[in-house]
C-alpha cells in the first residue's frame, strides 16, 4: 500500500518519512485517501452502474416519478458532514503540533534572498543552499526574507512555511533519518524561483558537533575556498562556462572588459569583481540592465571574498 | 402555435450587418457575441497552456528561458481565470437563456447588458496590453511584494484590466437578479425556476458583493506604488499578507462563480438526458444559495502556511469543511436522478457525466487540502494545481461544452454532427486524465508550482502529462470543427429535440426576435417528465 510509507522503497506518491511529522500527517493522508477513493467508487460507480442500467430503449420510455426522499437526503447530509468534521479536528491536532515548537529547541535562522537560502548558527557559523542538523534533536528555523515572500519546503519532513520580508515565521521538526533532503521555495518569487534550492544534511549528534567545530576552509587553497563559496551562493545564477544563466558565465570574465550601460569600459579586475559582489548595482553592464542581483554586503567574509576573486582567476 | 411564416422570422435574421450585432439589445446576440469572445480568449489562454506543457516536457529550458515561462505561466491563469471561466457561463450560456428559462422577452436592462459587454472587451484590452508590452510576470495572484516591487507598472494595469472586466461581471450580476426578480412568466414562483436559473442567481449575488473588493485592492494598490503609501510593502510599513486577505476574498468567491453556474447547467442536462424530474430540487436550489453564502468565509484556506494566526486558519478549515456538505448534496442528487431514468448518451449527457466523474475526484481532493496538516504539505505544490484544473476545467468547462451541445439546437437552429462530438469528448475526457491525473502524485511527491525547472525524478510523470495536453488540444480541435461544421452544414434541428421541459424548448429553433410567440403560462416545475 503505497501511503502506508514504512519502507519508503521505490515508487510511494508520498516522499520518505524523516521527520516526527511524517508519520501522522501520512496516516490522516492515507485515511483521506481511503475515504476519498471509497467516496468515488459510490458516486462514479453509481453514475456508470445506472447509466447502463437505465439505457434508454424506446423513444417513449415511462420513467419513475421521484421528487426527493427525506431520509436518504438527511444521511448523506449528515455522514459526509462526520467525516469532514473527524478530519478537521484530526488535522487540526496535527497542525497543532506543528506549531508548538519545544522551549529547548535548537534554533537555526533561515534568511530568504532571491535566489537563495542563508542558514546562520548561534556560534556565528554562516552556511548557503545547505544546512547541517543533528538528528533526533527538535529544531526551530527562525525565517526572514531579504525582499519577495519565499516558501521554505521540506517534502520529507512534511513542513512548509511562507518567508516573509518584514517579519519573521517560524516552523520546527525533529528529524528522524539521517541523509540528504531537498528543500524548495514553494512561493513565486521571480526568475530563479526554480533554482532556488537548498539541502538539509541531517548528521548524528557526534557527526554534528564536530562539524559545528570544524571551519570549513581548514586546509583549502583560495581558489577552493572561492568555489565552495560559488557552490552555495553563485551557482543559482552563475554558470562556470560562458553561457549566460541569469548573470553572465563566470568563464573568461576574468580580466576581460565590460561594457557599462552607461557607455563606458571597465576592466573585470579584483576592484570590479569585489564591487559587483558587494554593490551589484553600481555598475550595470550592457546585457544586465534588469540588476537583478541583491547586494552580499554583510554576508560573506573577507576570506570568502577573495576566494571568489581567485576561483574567477581559474575559470578560463 | 406558431405559423410558417412567423418561423422564417428569428433573431439571427431579425437586422442584418455588423453595425447591427455591435449595437443590439438583445440579449440572444448579446450572449453570441460572448460566446465567439470567449472561444477566442479560451484559444489563446489554451495556447500558451501547450507551451507550458511542452516547455515542462524534459528538465532544463526547452523553448524559452526562466522569464519567458514566467510570463507564460502568467498569462495563461490571467486569461483563463478572468477571461474565459469567469465570463464562460453566466455571461454566454446565460445571458442567452436565462430570459428564455424564465419566459421572458429579454433581461431586466437591456443597454446594461450591452455595455456589459464592451466592459469586457475594454478590460481584456488592458489586460493583453499589460501582458504583451509590459510582460507582466507575477502570476495571476499578483502577490505583493513582488508585484510592486519587482516589474514595471504592468501589474498595475493587470489589475485595471481585472477591474473592468469586473465590472462587466457584475453589471451581468445585476441584470440577472433584476431579471430573476421581475420578469418571470405568469406562474412561475421560485420554485418553479429551472436549476440553471438558480445557480445563475447564486453566481449574481457573489458577482455583485464580491467583485467590488478586487476595486477597493486595485486602488491600494495604485496608491502605494504611484504616491508611496504603504499598504502591503515591507519597506514602507505594510504588510505583504494583507493583500493575500484582500486577494482572496474577491478570488474565492470568484472560484464559485465559475462553478455554481456550472453546477446548474449539469441539473439541466442530467434530467433531459434521463427524461426524469431532478432528485431534490430544493436541496439544489438551496445549496446554491448555501455554497454562495459561505464561500464569503473561506478565503483563509489558501493562506494556511502564509503567516496567518493559528486561529484564523482553524476557523477557515472548519468553514471549507461545511462548503463541502452542499457540494456532496448536489453530487449525490445528480446521480440519485438518473436512478430508474430513461438514460440517453447524447454528447450533452456524456459531458454531464464526464463533470461528475471529474468533480467528484477534484471535490474529494478539495476536502484533503481543507485538511490543516495534510495541506502544509501540499499547499503550492502540483497537487494544487491537478486539484483546481479538475475542479475548474473538469468542472466548469465540461458544463459549458456539454451546455453548448445541448443548446446548439435552439441558438442556431441546427443539428451538430453527434459522432463527431462523441470523439471529441473521448479525446478531451482520456487527454485530460492523462494531463492532470499525474500532477496530483507529483505533487504528493513534493514538486512545487510554477517551477521552470524542475529536478530529474520528477521527468517521467511531466512528459506524460505533457502527452496528456496533446490529447486535450486534438479534442478541442475537433469541437471547434464540430462546431463550425454544425452551423454551416447542419440539418434543420426542430423545436425541441431532446424532449426537455423548460421554457426555451416551447419556442421556435432558433428563437424569434422576442423569444416567445406568444406569452408562456406556467402551471407546473420545470423538470415534470411523467
Amino acid at each position: 500500500m503505497f501511503w502506508v510509507n514504512k519502507a519508503h522503497a521505490g515508487n510511494t506518491f508520498m516522499p520518505p518519512q524523516a521527520s516526527n511529522f511524517a508519520e501522522s500527517v501520512d496516516t490522516l493522508y492515507g485515511f483521506l485517501y481511503y475515504s476519498s477513493l471509497i467516496s468515488c467508487i459510490l458516486v462514479i460507480g453509481g453514475l456508470v452502474y445506472f447509466a447502463f442500467k437505465y439505457k434508454r430503449k424506446t423513444a417513449s420510455d415511462k420513467t419513475a416519478y421521484i421528487p426527493h426522499n427525506a431520509l436518504l437526503e438527511f444521511l448523506w447530509s449528515f455522514i459526509p458532514f462526520v467525516i469532514f468534521l473527524v478530519v478537521f479536528a484530526w488535522g487540526w491536532k496535527i497542525f497543532y503540533d506543528m506549531r508548538s515548537a519545544p522551549k529547548d529547541a535548537l534554533e537555526i535562522h533561515v534568511v530568504g534572498q532571491k535566489w537563495n537560502w542563508d542558514f546562520v548558527y548561534k556560534s556565528g557559523r554562516k552556511t548557503s543552499s545547505e544546512f547541517t542538523i543533528p538528528i533526533n534533536t527538535p529544531i526551530k528555523l527562525i525565517m526572514g526574507s531579504r525582499d519577495v515572500l519565499h516558501s521554505f519546503f521540506v517534502p520529507s519532513f512534511r513542513v512548509k512555511q511562507d518567508v516573509i520580508p518584514g517579519r519573521y515565521t517560524s516552523l520546527w521538526f525533529t528529524a528522524t533519518k539521517e541523509g540528504n533532503f531537498n528543500v524548495f521555495c514553494t512561493e513565486y518569487c521571480g526568475t530563479g524561483h526554480s533554482t532556488m534550492l537548498a539541502k538539509v544534511k541531517v548528521v548524528s549528534k557526534a557527526a554534528y558537533e564536530s562539524w559545528l567545530e570544524n571551519n570549513p576552509y581548514k586546509g583549502l587553497t583560495l581558489s577552493e575556498v572561492g568555489q565552495k563559496v560559488y557552490a552555495g551562493r553563485c551557482i543559482a545564477c552563475h554558470n562556470v562556462t560562458n553561457v549566460k544563466k541569469i548573470g553572465p558565465g563566470f568563464a573568461g570574465l576574468w580580466g576581460s572588459e565590460r561594457k557599462l550601460t552607461d557607455g563606458s569600459t571597465v576592466v573585470a579586475d579584483e576592484a570590479y569583481i569585489r564591487e559587483s559582489i558587494l554593490n551589484p548595482n553600481a555598475k550595470k553592464s550592457v546585457g544586465y540592465e534588469e540588476a537583478v542581483m541583491t547586494s552580499f554586503q554583510g554576508q560573506v567574509s573577507e576570506e570568502e571574498l577573495t576566494g571568489v576573486i581567485e576561483y574567477l582567476k581559474t575559470l578560463k | 402555435m406558431s405559423s410558417a411564416a412567423d418561423k422564417s422570422k428569428n433573431y439571427l435574421n431579425h437586422e442584418k450587418g455588423l453595425w447591427s450585432w455591435l449595437t443590439t439589445l438583445d440579449h440572444k446576440r448579446i450572449g453570441i457575441m460572448y460566446m465567439i469572445t470567449v472561444m477566442l480568449f479560451f484559444l489563446i489562454g489554451g495556447i500558451f497552456a501547450l507551451l507550458i506543457r511542452f516547455e515542462l516536457f524534459s528538465t532544463g529550458g526547452q523553448i524559452v528561458d526562466a522569464d519567458g515561462y514566467n510570463r507564460m505561466m502568467t498569462f495563461h491563469g490571467a486569461i483563463m481565470v478572468f477571461m474565459v471561466i469567469i465570463p464562460g457561463i453566466p455571461a454566454f450560456l446565460g445571458n442567452f437563456f436565462l430570459p428564455l428559462h424564465l419566459g421572458a422577452k429579454d433581461v431586466a436592462f437591456p443597454k446594461v447588458n450591452l455595455m456589459s459587454w464592451y466592459c469586457l472587451i475594454i478590460g481584456a484590452a488592458i489586460s493583453f496590453f499589460s501582458l504583451f508590452a509590459e510582460k507582466v510576470a507575477t502570476g495571476w495572484t499578483f502577490y505583493t511584494p513582488y508585484s510592486i516591487s519587482e516589474t514595471s507598472n504592468g501589474a498595475i494595469l493587470l489589475v485595471l484590466g481585472a477591474f473592468v472586466m469586473g465590472f462587466s461581471s457584475i453589471l451581468t450580476g445585476l441584470n440577472f437578479v433584476a431579471t430573476t426578480h421581475r420578469l418571470r412568466a405568469p406562474g412561475m414562483g421560485f420554485f418553479q425556476m429551472p436549476l440553471f436559473v438558480w445557480g445563475l442567481y447564486s453566481t449574481a449575488i457573489l458577482q455583485i458583493i464580491a467583485t467590488p473588493v478586487l476595486a477597493i485592492t486595485l486602488l491600494l494598490l495604485a496608491a502605494e506604488k504611484t504616491m508611496g503609501i504603504g499598504f502591503f510593502d515591507p519597506k514602507l510599513g505594510g504588510d505583504p499578507v494583507l493583500f493575500q486577505h484582500f486577494f482572496w476574498f474577491y478570488s474565492h468567491p470568484a472560484v464559485y462563480i465559475m462553478i455554481l453556474p456550472a453546477m446548474g447547467i449539469i441539473s439541466e442536462l442530467i434530467t433531459a438526458f434521463s427524461r426524469k424530474v431532478i432528485f431534490g430540487y430544493k436541496a439544489i436550489a438551496f445549496s446554491s444559495v448555501g455554497i454562495a453564502a459561505v464561500s464569503f468565509f473561506v478565503w483563509g484556506h489558501h493562506m494556511f502556511v502564509s503567516g496567518q494566526s493559528q486561529v484564523a486558519g482553524v476557523i477557515f478549515s472548519f468553514l471549507t469543511m461545511l462548503v463541502g456538505v452542499p457540494t456532496a448534496i448536489k453530487t449525490f442528487n445528480w446521480v440519485a436522478t438518473m436512478y430508474k431514468g430513461s438514460i440517453q448518451f447524447q454528447s450533452p449527457m456524456l459531458y454531464a457525466m464526464g463533470f461528475l466523474f471529474l468533480f467528484t475526484i477534484g471535490g474529494v481532493t478539495g476536502v484533503m487540502l481543507a485538511v490543516m496538516a495534510v495541506d502544509v504539505h501540499f499547499h503550492d505544490t502540483y497537487f494544487v494545481v491537478a486539484h483546481f484544473h479538475y475542479v475548474m476545467v473538469g468542472g466548469t468547462l465540461m458544463a459549458i461544452m456539454g451546455g453548448i451541445y445541448y443548446w446548439f439546437p435552439k441558438m442556431f437552429g441546427k443539428m451538430y454532427n453527434e459522432f463527431m462530438a462523441q470523439l471529441s469528448f473521448l479525446f478531451i475526457f482520456v487527454g485530460f486524465n492523462v494531463t492532470f491525473f499525474p500532477q496530483f502524485i507529483l505533487g504528493a511527491q513534493g514538486m512545487p508550482r510554477r517551477y521552470f525547472d524542475y529536478l530529474p525524478a520528477f521527468e517521467p510523470l511531466n512528459r506524460v502529462s505533457t502527452v496528456g495536453s496533446w490529447l486535450i488540444a486534438i479534442g478541442f480541435l475537433i469541437g471547434l470543427y464540430v462546431i463550425i461544421n454544425g452551423l454551416l452544414k447542419g440539418k434543420k434541428a426542430p423545436d425541441n429535440p431532446w424532449g426537455a421541459k423548460t421554457l426555451e424548448w416551447q419556442t421556435s429553433s432558433p428563437p424569434p426576435h422576442t423569444n416567445f410567440h406568444e406569452q408562456p403560462v406556467v402551471t407546473g416545475g420545470p423538470y415534470e417528465f411523467r
